[in-house]
């Protein structure tokens, strides 16, 4: 195996460039490491001035997504000895706006997640003396692989919808409605639809599929969407015949 | 701010879908019939007798229409957003909806013509 | 809320009008879409069949012959495969849509709570299929 590899990493600083451009490192390649631990060897030893996020260097935090020779990664979780010879190309996300250099501007999700109100909601709440609101593991398991989301963006990424249309609401935040509107415990669904049902939310959807491709977390976005579709339109047939005033 | 339910949007994917379901079911055997081996000569294709017979049949005819309805259906809503993103022509959203849905009632208009009559 | 923008000028970049061709899985995606024309199409050839038979054996004949000009079968080939791309993709997607888990009284008690495996979701997809084209072929073909 060789002793390095090159990445290239796209460079952004608005005081300096119009665009941004890609500007190579030579970084070792050792058997365990990561893209993620290229760039802090560039950061530590090369260049002090390339910006990024990262954190736990583990998958769990979200925070290391880039476009790795076009593929949205975790970049802790993408090893350099895989793309050797390289060179490996490191750009920021696709599909977001950058900040510098390989930071993205995340503003957008973060709303997108608040508006699909993620807690749960009841019309009734049990008061405290009569205990927990109890679930069965096959309850759990209606919802469990939607809330395994680490909110790393990678889908939206991925998807070439949200870079068409970013009005669009994106698979995490409806895999992430899709968490409280299976969970029996909640009673909010109703809410939720005039938040989901819209032009800009399920039915922007196209089944693309690539968002449960990129996802590190086997959260299958792509499905909750299509099984909501489902749901939505039911819902709205059901409105349209039988409004809920009248039920 | 942002926009409200969409009341269009879950009919039209109802169609789709269910136009998806039956076309990928009924479609491809019609077409490999009538459109390959029949005219190839590799099956001999049914006499006019036996074919205007399973064709007048009242539950063929509704059958049929249907298919035809549902698939046309099916063609207007994905067609309509292949040209959204494929083509990036969400701008002409008015004038190719009208094109779409438009000639999916008036193939549907035609089916009926032609099946039901 | 205040963003980023207001500090330091965001770089947008610009979606490509071929970012469909950009990778494998979007360029599958868009044959898939573009299906539809094929479904489209097959609809407006067996209304011309149909019709064809309605109005007699004489322009039945006709619409046969039509039907071998060897440019007509050359796009019926092709709208055939982008309708097997369509049943495919349709069949293959199916079980990602459709999660059903087995409840109720009439389920027996040792598979009540379990999932229905997505490989079998897919494979009555395909298993219907078969019955239905079989059906429609032994219609047509069937007794003269």
């Amino acid at each position: 195996m060789p002793d390095t590899i090159t990445l290239q990493v796209a460079r952004y600083r608005p005081d300096i460039e119009r665009e941004p451009t890609l500007q190579d490192y030579v970084v070792p390649l050792r058997k365990e490491w990561a893209v993620l631990d290229g760039l802090n060897y560039i950061k530590d030893q090369l260049d002090g001035t390339l910006s990024f996020r990262w954190s736990c260097r583990m998958g769990i935090c979200g925070s290391c997504g880039m476009s790795v020779n076009g593929d949205p990664k975790l970049t802790c979780a993408t090893f350099l000895d895989d793309y050797a010879p390289g060179p490996v190309r490191v750009e920021p996300l696709a599909n977001f706006p950058i900040v510098r250099d390989l930071v993205v501007e995340i503003n957008d999700f973060m709303l997108k997640l608040r508006r699909v109100k993620p807690w749960l909601m009841r019309d009734q709440h049990k008061p405290l003396d009569e205990g927990e609101y109890l679930q069965t593991p096959e309850e759990l398991d209606d919802y469990k692989k939607y809330s395994l989301c680490i909110n790393c963006m990678l889908c939206y990424s991925a998807c070439p919808i949200y870079g068409l249309e970013p009005e669009f609401l994106g698979p995490a935040a409806i895999a992430l409605a899709q968490r409280y509107n299976l969970d029996s415990r909640d009673e909010g669904a109703h809410q939720r639809l005039d938040v989901l049902s819209t032009d800009e939310g399920v039915w922007a959807c196209t089944y693309v599929g690539e968002c449960t491709v990129a996802c590190p977390k086997g959260v299958d976005p792509a499905g909750a969407i299509q099984r909501y579709k489902l749901i939505a339109a039911k819902e709205s047939m059901l409105d349209l015949l039988w409004p809920r005033g009248a039920r | 701010m942002h926009r409200r339910r969409s009341t269009a949007e879950p009919v039209a994917w109802l169609l789709f879908s269910s136009g998806g379901m039956v076309s990928a079911l009924l479609l491809p055997v019609l077409l490999l019939l009538f459109g390959v081996l029949f005219p190839l000569g590799l099956v001999s294709p049914p006499d006019h007798g036996h074919l205007l017979a399973v064709l007048s049949h009242p539950i063929t005819r509704l059958v049929l229409f249907g298919l035809l309805v549902l698939s046309l259906f099916h063609w207007a809503h994905r067609f309509r957003y292949t040209l959204f993103e494929g083509l990036q022509l969400r701008r002409l959203d008015t004038l190719i909806t009208t094109l779409c849905y438009g000639g999916a009632i008036v193939g549907s208009v035609i089916a009926a013509r032609v099946l039901l009559s | 809320m205040s963003s980023v923008d207001d500090l330091a000028p965001l770089y947008r970049r610009p979606v490509s009008v071929f970012w469909w061709a950009r990778r494998r899985s979007y360029l599958l995606f868009v044959l898939r879409e573009l299906s539809s024309v094929a479904v489209a199409w097959t609809v407006v050839y067996l209304l011309l069949m149909a019709n064809a038979v309605f109005s007699g054996a004489a322009a039945y004949q006709r619409f046969l012959d039509w039907s071998g000009r060897p440019w007509l079968i050359l796009i019926n080939v092709v709208a055939l495969l982008f309708l097997l791309l369509h049943a495919v993709t349709w069949f293959n997607l199916a079980p990602q849509a459709i999660v059903v888990r087995l409840k109720g009284r009439r389920v027996p008690p040792r598979l009540r709570g379990r999932l229905v495996p997505p490989r079998l979701v897919a494979a009555a997809h395909f298993s219907a299929w078969l019955v239905a084209s079989a059906l429609v072929a032994w219609i047509l073909l069937g007794v003269g």
